[in-house]
């Protein structure tokens, strides 16, 4: 909400407190009829505070539920070796609490995290003293934290990527292999895994057999995508085929470079851990949970 | 309410009815006729009395503003309901009037006296929503009210009301650009607020309305430094931006002792440099740095920004570090926030290179990247290689090469050729892989080679003669203009190093000359001139022939260079004296050029702002001014403490009111209010509240305390039980200590000396204030505070009496409890209370009182707090008068001590012997005012 082009509020929950949520697309499709898209009450939360939390929350279910989530940022070469690699990381939570309560969480290992922004709720004199976690939630999901792991930490990478991709000068033909393998997944499957590459304008088709999941290359936009799936460590997913480019044009300068997806549920790469949560200011007992994932962020392959 | 005549006057010369609808302009649009059934419809619907009728034609009417369509003809009838109860109702119609009244002046005036009643509500966000759409309407007329409505306010109770006074200023101020004065005015009133939520706004309407008036920060620098991390988000990037100019004109560079270095006269210099004195950051440019530190860690881009640009300007060298994690995390942002930060990073990194050199690798390019970030995060690298990581940023570089983005590969080549030039060392490496670039098959790559190649070569021509014939054989090949140019103006500045391949290069271009494009002919002219000079015999005929041919180019500017060259080289009977220099002036040895970043030099546009990104000056940018050669008083900044006493009472309301404040316009709204987030915030706040308090304390303890013992009179007379007669003629002593270590012993008033004839007094006489020593967090449900009750302690006179309250919030017993490992200072005395030995069951309290002998000096006791099962590390602060005991003395016997300190041993030492702790330790509070200046004789005056 803007004021004269001043930031007035943007604080979710504010928003939300002036306009509910869940009718916005109602209001979209109402319009004529005219929904309650509109909250009755006035914003007292601006006036708050603690303007990002709504008041009076109250929920039969009380749960606080943590994702720690880990990207990696990795461009490996040619060869195999890894040109750079760094993990970026967030916490995003679900909190559904009644009242005001006041939340700590501590990690097991509070040194990994090489730089950290934090939701304004999180108290950073306590987060500089004792390295510990502690806010006032705001009601619902939000981003608590976002951190980075140095580079100067090894960073493991979890699959790696075998291809073979060679245009010839002189046909009309070229060769296309590529195999996805894990590597370093700590016992955990890879899943989700998706193999997207952006083709030379050269290449007019591509005829490729995979071993396992579906492809699909775009002749217009020459983008190739593989949806792998899981990969299954005995045996290795592999697309194979040939290409055909266009008649009378040399061959394309540059290799494609391999964008890779991928998934790991229950490992967070870094070996982050959240130690302990405590609640204060509320009597109940809340239901407590953390998840972690990893994730591939922009993940390069040059070939 | 005089302002409000005038406009009563207009609103009965108003025609009544919507037939005097004036100056309706958007007369004639046929689906407005077409619709205008559905209006009478809504019409009746605003009319009727039913609010919720009201409410869904005014929820169709912003509907149809949302999608576009005209709404203006029902301006009369929406206006009628402005004074409608419903809230719901009322936001609607103001929502209309915002867009609607500058198009109906004179019926928006109808509204107005709505809103001048809305501005009286008891509800403080009807005030501010009423103040808010008055202040958006655009009508000149309403100017005065305005201006009434903004002052008025601006001293509203509610600090959100204040806050939206705030952003009504610029409002005003763009309306009636007359009002400056009075706006300013508003503005200092305003500055000097202490809550978090006007802050931002206040600084904004500062900013847009009077930046040049710098004077008016001085009294709140130091309060807007300890606020800002509590501001919300966009208020903090504008204070941000505000606090980097005002340094700018405030404190010393600090790095001027660096930056000796690489001044050009070196000798006066030096003596300037004899002159000044050793480079001391003022406390308060430090403050600034430290206190915007933390918000580095924000979420938001944009403050995250506004710091980094903060240390980049006001930063020590060796500081300006810290920044670069904190830039390269929004690296990882959306692409826009990514493209604003790589620009800003380009410019910091020719100044500070080594700030990002750890950071290297984060701005390796990735194919998916968008251009405009290929190529920022190339001149990133380009600024970043140094000798020992160009082979890693070369063989980065190779990858780049061959990337099918065509204009990010010719931006990767100039860059190899500015890495060339910078770094000796890889010069020839870097031209042999240009060279190899020469035979690429994409025309773009090898013109840009070529022109990188010539400048390169224009360094050390001598030993690259094999370069020059192979690029002369490409003059076949090669059909991009400014590549073909370079390549002839290569042969020809070098021709003698190609005696031979030179004249045939020319004898082509004579060929092809008509065809060739402005600039490439331009170069077959010189290089025919050159050659002319050089090697007559051979090229005399072909010279005559090229110059033939652009005497009749259609190109004005051939036409006229052939003409002078003509002159110039070709001797005839009228040729000037210029003919016998010819050759100096045309193969003089030519400066190579420099490669250098467009980035340079673009730091002297702010960081961070528009102009910076558009390398132009922006409307509005404010500029960066250069820091003073003298720093201006710094005690401008200091803010005063009234002198008088009520003053000085009125002050410390104040500041216990800047916390009540929030709760007490809470409660003002009827419903369901934030009451719980009110109470259970309510001990952080005071935490802040403390903190800011103490920061005062800091710099005029003295004054302080004396106004505490002065309120705690007030309070203390107020209450009927308190059994000494506190008449105000006696003077307080503030004087008296039960604590009278060594270097107190001859302290006026102390027990030992002059206990005598003065008396302690009751130490009921005010509430005493607790403070905390664990909290129930950090204890794990275990707090402890504390306080000072002011009684002697039993058994021993120096020390201190402190209660101790225990409470246990956790859900089991808590036993043992005891002091352990006490670790008193030299000289410090720690009685430790008994061990309690009964269980604390949950949700119990236990109080206990333990000595601690200061030393008279405010620093910490430390000692371990245990349980049966943990250890708490827990410390003691005193505030300093909390080690003094209240005296009571008349005003005779207060005068003769005085007297006997102002005279003989002299006041100077005592103060020595007495705050040597406070010197020694200025961060009495975390907010770090540090001590200055003589305290004790104050006191002792005051008193």
């Amino acid at each position: 909400m803007l004021d004269n082009g001043f930031p007035l509020a943007t604080e979710s929950n504010i928003l939300k407190e002036l306009i509910k949520p869940p009718t916005i697309l109602r209001t979209v499709v109402n319009t004529i009829t005219g929904s309650t898209n509109v909250g009755d009450q006035l914003p007292t939360g601006q006036l708050s505070v603690v303007p990002w939390r709504r008041t009076g929350v109250k929920y039969t279910n009380n749960e606080a539920y943590f994702d720690v989530i880990e990207e990696i940022d990795a461009i490996i070469d040619k060869s195999g070796s890894t040109i750079t690699a760094e993990i970026q990381g967030v916490i995003d939570a679900c909190v559904k609490l009644t009242g005001m309560p006041d939340l700590t969480l501590s990690f097991m290992n509070p040194r990994l995290l090489d730089d950290v922004s934090f939701h304004p709720c999180v108290r950073f004199k306590r987060w500089e003293s004792e390295r510990i976690l502690s806010f006032i939630p705001p009601d619902g999901n939000f981003r608590l934290l976002s951190y980075h792991v140095s580079a100067q930490n090894l960073v493991a990478i979890p699959v790696y990527v075998k291809h073979n991709i060679s245009f010839r000068d002189s046909s009309s033909l070229g060769r296309f292999e590529i195999t996805v393998g894990p590597k370093q997944t700590m016992g955990k499957t890879v899943e989700g895994v998706m193999v997207t590459s952006q083709m030379p304008k050269g290449v007019l088709n591509m005829t490729l057999t995979p071993s396992q999941g579906t492809h699909i290359f775009d002749p217009v936009t020459k983008l190739l995508s593989w949806d792998v799936g899981k990969i299954n460590p005995q045996k290795l997913p592999s697309l194979k085929g040939s290409m055909t480019l266009q008649a009378g044009t040399s061959k394309p300068d540059e290799n494609p470079t391999i964008n890779l997806q991928f998934k790991i549920q229950q490992l967070a790469i870094s070996g982050l851990k959240v130690n302990r949560l405590d609640m204060y200011g509320e009597k109940y007992k809340p239901f407590k949970g953390i998840k972690y994932m990893t994730k591939a962020g922009k993940f390069q392959v040059r070939t | 309410m005089l302002s409000l005549l005038p406009v009563q006057k207009l609103l009965r010369q108003l025609p009544a009815g919507p037939a005097g609808r004036p100056k309706k302009t958007a007369g004639g649009d046929t689906a407005e006729e077409v619709t205008s059934p559905v209006h009478d419809d809504l019409k009746e619907m605003l009319d009727s009395n039913k609010d919720s009728l009201k409410l869904e034609a005014m929820k169709r009417i912003v509907a149809m503003i949302a999608r576009g369509k005209n709404a203006s003809d029902l301006f009369p009838a929406v206006v009628k309901n402005v004074a409608c109860k419903n809230i719901e109702v009322k936001k609607l119609v103001y929502v209309y009037l915002v867009r609607y009244a500058e198009e109906q002046q004179d019926l928006a005036l109808l509204s107005i006296s709505t809103f001048q009643r809305g501005l009286k509500d008891p509800n403080q966000l009807i005030r501010a929503s009423a103040l808010r759409v008055l202040s958006s309407i655009r009508v000149p007329i309403i100017v005065p009210i305005m201006m009434l409505a903004i002052k008025e306010a601006a001293s509203d109770m509610s600090p959100y009301v204040r806050k939206t006074a705030a952003h009504a200023i610029p409002k005003l101020y763009s309306l009636d650009s007359d009002q400056k004065d009075q706006l300013i005015e508003v503005i200092e009133k305003l500055l000097a607020d202490k809550t978090t939520l006007v802050a931002g706004s206040v600084v904004m309407a500062f900013e847009e309305v009077c930046p040049e008036r710098i004077d008016l920060i001085h009294k709140n620098y130091r309060k807007l430094c300890n606020l800002l991390i509590d501001v919300e988000e966009w208020g903090q990037v504008v204070i941000i931006n505000m606090l980097t100019r005002y340094a700018r004109t405030q404190f010393l560079s600090p790095n001027q002792n660096v930056s000796v270095g690489d001044a050009k006269d070196a000798k006066a210099e030096a003596a300037s440099l004899a002159k000044r004195k050793p480079y001391v950051m003022d406390p308060d440019h430090r403050l600034l740095l430290r206190n915007t530190k933390p918000l580095l860690q924000s979420r938001n881009a944009a403050v995250v920004m506004a710091v980094a640009q903060l240390y980049f300007h006001l930063a020590p060298k060796a500081e300006v570090g810290v920044i670069a994690k904190a830039l390269v995390r929004l690296l990882r942002s959306h692409r826009s926030v990514q493209y604003v930060v790589l620009q800003n990073v380009a410019t910091m990194s020719i100044k500070r290179r080594g700030m990002f050199e750890p950071y290297l690798k984060s701005f390796y390019i990735r194919s998916t990247d968008p251009t405009q970030i290929k190529i920022l995060k190339l001149e990133v690298l380009t600024n970043l290689a140094n000798e020992t990581n160009i082979s890693t940023i070369l063989r980065e570089f190779q990858t780049y090469i061959r990337s099918m983005d065509k204009d990010f590969v010719a931006a990767t080549i100039q860059a190899i050729g500015r890495c060339a030039t910078n770094i000796g060392k890889v010069r020839d490496t870097c031209l042999n892989g240009l060279v190899q670039l020469l035979s690429n098959r994409d025309e773009l790559v090898v013109a840009e080679s070529v022109v990188v190649i010539k400048k390169l070569l224009q360094m050390q021509p001598a030993q690259h003669s094999e370069i020059i014939k192979h690029m002369a054989k490409l003059t076949d090949n090669i059909q991009v203009p400014m590549a073909r140019a370079s390549i002839l103006w290569l042969i020809g500045e070098y021709c003698e190093h190609v005696p031979k391949i030179a004249p045939d290069v020319l004898r082509k271009m004579a060929k092809s000359f008509t065809n060739e494009e402005d600039i490439v002919k331009l170069q077959v002219i010189n290089l025919a001139a050159k050659l002319y000079l050089t090697n007559s015999k051979q090229s005399k005929l072909l010279t005559q022939y090229v110059l033939n041919l652009a005497k009749y180019d259609q190109n004005y500017d051939i036409r006229d260079r052939a003409r002078f060259i003509r002159q110039l080289i070709v001797p005839t009977e009228k040729s000037g004296a210029l003919n016998k220099y010819a050759k100096k002036l045309f193969l003089a040895q030519k400066p190579a050029p420099i490669l250098e970043s467009s980035f340079k030099d673009r730091d002297h546009f702010q960081l961070g702002s528009l102009s910076h990104l558009l390398n132009t000056k922006a409307v509005g940018y404010q500029e960066l001014p250069d820091w003073p050669d003298e720093a201006p008083d710094p005690s401008v900044r200091n803010v005063e403490v009234r002198g008088a006493p009520q003053g000085a009472h009125v002050h410390g309301r104040a500041k216990v009111g800047a916390s009540s404040q929030e709760p007490e316009s809470v409660s003002e709204e009827s419903g369901s209010s934030s009451s719980s987030s009110s109470s259970s915030s309510g001990s952080e706040e005071e935490d802040e509240d403390e903190e800011e308090g103490s920061g005062e304390q800091s710099e005029d303890k003295e004054e302080e305390e004396e106004k505490r013992l002065k309120r705690k009179e007030k309070e203390g007379s107020q209450k009927a039980a308190s059994g000494s007669t506190v008449s105000p003629t006696p003077i307080l002593g503030v004087l008296g200590t039960p604590a009278s270590s060594k270097g107190r012993r001859e302290w006026v008033g102390s027990p030992h000396r002059s206990l005598g004839p003065s008396q302690l007094l009751s130490p009921a006489f005010g509430a005493v204030r607790t403070y905390e020593l664990l909290h129930r967090m950090a204890g794990e449900g275990l707090s402890v505070e504390y306080c000072f009750s002011r009684r002697p302690f039993p058994g021993d006179p120096h020390m201190v009496a402190v209660q101790i309250q225990i409470s246990n919030n956790t859900d089991a017993e808590v036993k043992s409890l005891r002091v352990s490992e006490p670790k008193p200072l030299s000289g410090m005395r720690i009685q430790e209370f008994p061990e309690i030995g009964m269980r604390l069951a949950p949700g119990d309290t236990v109080s206990v009182v333990m000595g601690i002998d200061f030393c008279d000096s405010t620093q910490a006791a430390n000692f371990q707090l245990c349980t049966h099962t943990r250890h708490f590390y827990v410390s003691i602060q005193p505030p300093v008068g909390e080690l003094m005991a209240p005296v009571f003395m008349s005003e005779n016997e207060f005068k003769k001590e005085q007297g006997e300190w102002g005279t003989g041993t002299g006041t100077g030492r005592c103060m020595d012997t007495h705050y040597p702790s406070a010197n020694a330790h200025p961060p009495f509070c975390p907010l770090c005012r540090p001590c200055r200046g003589p305290r004790a004789p104050r006191a002792a005056g005051r008193g």
